[in-house]
């Protein structure tokens, strides 16, 4: 290699040419081997969700015995949120409809279309998004308009006399 | 598709001309002599790439403002997946940057590459390493910990002694009486916005004139025919790149990087130490003690920077080989030693104060959380060896159940007399009875109750210093008239947020004698041991502050 002046002038040996072979494969394969090690990393850094170690917690909203039966109402409560390495606590809503046997349905505040603040039309027993007037039924069903899916449902459950929210849970797309 | 290839590749170098500025660069004439000795700058604006490119990842994750900045570094590695990697990969590059820049350094000067021509490619090498410095410097404050706090405030006040500039330096570092929000702004802004762009140019203008002069040849070699760059040369900088990167990347998985508790200004205990590359500056200071402490903090650092930077006007003699340059050598070696001893003097000299109660934030610390039975539980748990036989969270395949199954958690009650006579509740168990007080065994089970498969090593990383200061804490019945983390009465003070109120000298003649340092107090004298006395001090002072109000 030491006496090879130039890359294209002279034809280099054979012995040259090998050794030259060696050096570029090396240079791309530890290439490689670098930007794989710093890549992948990096990918998994930036796109895996962080690690959730709180159990989920159960929020009071509410008595439920003051709830009128198919007649959806809008409670406020305020929840924690962890909101990446910091956890604010936030002003939430749900609409609950208690049901004729006394169980009960916790519908997420937001259209599942853009997420617009939607409200019970009393007059027409239906949800009414004012945005782009999608309608939903008291089941959370969507019975016309743009929404792609029904309505997003917190996980309930009652204790004696109280009314407790869990997560948000997004039901499966309608099909 | 070769063909495609190369018709694309034409009409991409006749439009850009990337292809010839490439193999220009490439294919440079480099000295017959040019070899292993010469990878260093290579290596040096790899890791720099290194440092740019983990730096930016942590920004994307990272609040720039004190308080901030710690609890999303806390974030950063605890909750997000390769958080620990990439933070690990920047503090221990930023070390490696230092180590490559100063051999880089020491390979020109021994060979004596600083002679004319290339005096100012020497000159500006010399700058570079100063930016390297300053991005140490900067960089250090930006976990806000109380490691970063105080050698920050060292080294502010280092810079606030300086003659006549000294109080327009401060100034400009923002720490005009304290360090604050402002020094922290400043800091990071020189460490993200200033330094980068600089370093860039500075490296362009280096290769520049190393390009200009040609790489340095040694004598003898103008009678030997001229080698290229590529692939020979390239190929040994790649080898070099790949080793320090295996060493950084080795530092990163295994040494881990601790994170102490939030900067804490109050600390008076608090013994501040600079990055391990400062040390011989932090010794050199205490060789000059009184007035005379500007020789060492700003004249002497001061000149060794002059004389690095006029080194090739000191030195104007004709070019030799490296084999000749017994000065030269000498040189190195003096300094090498003097900066090895002044670092082992300093490291010598520093107090190795409560290590025992240090707190390894870097982790989860959801343990902090649990009540003092709770925490006295994971001592018991610890003292019997639960998990000889139990698995905790960790997978492994064992003799008795996974404890932290919540299907098998039963009421506490139920517990206990499981630990008293495991077979009598679980027919068939092979679990012999633990040998424990009902009190005892209530704590193990109020542990036991609260573990789940996802807090399981957070909660297994609580300190032996705090579960045995639990045991003295619950042992002294001290919730009788404390609330710890929401449980116990409150007769006496909250304990949270003690180590914000008091001094751990304070609490411990309390303990011995309540009513001198707090007349009128109820609280009767305890006589502890003193090793029981520091657990529960450093237990209670590592209690999270929740203001006291719950």
């Amino acid at each position: 290699m030491d006496n090879v002046s130039g890359p294209t002038i002279t034809a280099p040996s054979s012995e040259g040419v090998t050794r030259r072979n060696f050096y570029v494969g090396a240079i791309y394969g530890l290439g490689a081997i670098v930007a794989a090690a710093l890549g992948l990393p990096a990918a998994i850094y930036l796109l895996f969700p962080p690690k959730i170690r709180q159990a989920d917690q159960w929020v009071e909203i509410g008595d439920v015995t003051t709830l009128v039966a198919d007649s959806p109402t809008e409670m406020t409560f305020r929840r924690n949120r962890v909101d990446g390495w910091k956890v604010s606590s936030e002003k939430a809503t749900a609409w609950v409809v208690k049901h004729a046997d006394n169980s009960v349905t916790a519908y997420g505040p937001q259209c599942t279309h853009l997420g617009c603040a939607y409200h019970w039309e009393e007059s027409k027993t239906e949800f009414v998004c004012p945005c782009h007037n999608s309608l939903f039924a008291i089941d959370g069903k969507v019975l016309a308009g743009p929404a792609p899916r029904p309505l997003d449902r917190y996980e309930t459950k009652i204790d004696g006399k109280k009314l407790l929210l869990g997560r948000v849970i997004t039901p499966e797309r309608q099909a | 598709m070769r063909r495609r290839w190369n018709k694309f590749s034409e009409w991409l170098d006749h439009r850009t001309g990337v292809q010839s500025a490439v193999r220009q660069f490439l294919y440079e004439e480099i000295p017959a002599s040019s070899g292993w000795q010469q990878v260093f700058g290579s290596v040096a604006v790899f890791l720099f790439l290194v440092q740019a490119f983990t730096g930016v990842l942590l920004a994307f994750n990272y609040a720039p403002t004190p308080g901030d900045a710690y609890n999303s570094l806390r974030y950063i590695l605890t909750e997000l997946t390769a958080g620990r990697l990439i933070r690990g990969l920047h503090h221990w590059g930023a070390s490696m940057m230092i180590v490559v820049v100063v051999l880089h350094m020491v390979q020109v000067f021994l060979y004596g590459a600083y002679k004319k021509p290339r005096e100012a490619t020497w000159m500006v090498g010399v700058v570079l390493l100063l930016v390297t410095l300053a991005y140490g410097l900067t960089g250090y404050l930006l976990p806000w910990d109380n490691r970063a706090y105080w050698g920050t405030v060292v080294t502010t006040n280092i810079a606030g002694s300086a003659p006549v500039a000294g109080p327009y330096l401060i100034r400009l570092l923002g720490g005009g009486g304290a360090v604050g929000v402002v020094t922290f702004a400043r800091f990071y802004g020189m460490h993200v916005l200033l330094l980068p762009p600089a370093t860039i140019l500075l490296i362009a203008l280096h290769v520049f004139l190393v390009r200009k002069h040609g790489v340095a040849p040694e004598p003898g070699d103008e009678l030997l025919p001229k080698k290229q760059f590529f692939p020979a040369q390239v190929f040994k900088d790649t080898v070099a790149i790949f080793a320090a990167f295996a060493i950084l990347y080795t530092l990163a998985l295994v040494a881990r990087v601790p994170l102490e508790q939030l900067a804490d200004p109050t600390d008076t205990a608090y013994i501040p130490r600079p990055e391990w590359y400062f040390l011989f500056l932090f010794q050199t200071l205490k060789l000059f003690p009184g007035p005379l402490e500007v020789v060492g903090s700003v004249v002497l650092p001061g000149l060794a920077v002059l004389t690095l930077i006029l080194v090739p006007f000191l030195d104007r003699g004709q070019l030799v080989k490296v084999t000749k340059r017994t000065f030269a050598v000498g040189v190195v070696v003096l300094a090498a030693i003097g900066w090895g001893g002044l670092t082992a003097a300093a490291v010598a000299t520093t107090p190795k104060a409560q290590e025992s109660a240090q707190i390894d934030y870097s982790a989860p610390t959801d343990w902090l959380q649990l009540t003092p039975q709770e925490m006295s539980g994971i001592a018991y748990f610890r003292q019997e060896r639960c998990e000889s036989c139990h698995a905790a969270g960790d997978g492994a395949s064992k003799l008795g159940p996974d404890l932290t199954q919540t299907s098998i958690h039963k009421d506490a009650a139920w517990m206990v007399q499981h630990f008293k006579r495991p077979a009598a509740m679980r027919p068939g168990s092979a679990m012999p009875p633990i040998q424990l007080s009902d009190a005892q065994l209530n704590s193990l089970a109020a542990f036991l109750l609260k573990l789940n498969p996802t807090n399981a090593s957070a909660l297994g990383n609580a300190p032996d210093f705090a579960t045995a200061g639990a045991l003295v804490y619950q042992a002294n019945q001290c919730a009788g008239c404390h609330m710890v983390n929401g449980n116990g009465a409150k007769i006496g003070p909250v304990l949270n947020g003690l180590a914000q109120r008091r001094s751990r000298s304070w609490v411990q003649e309390h303990f011995a004698d309540p009513d001198k340092l707090s007349p009128g107090s109820t609280m009767p004298p305890y006589s502890l041991s003193q090793k029981d006395m520091d657990n529960l001090t450093s237990y209670l002072f590592s209690l999270p502050d929740t203001g006291g109000n719950q």
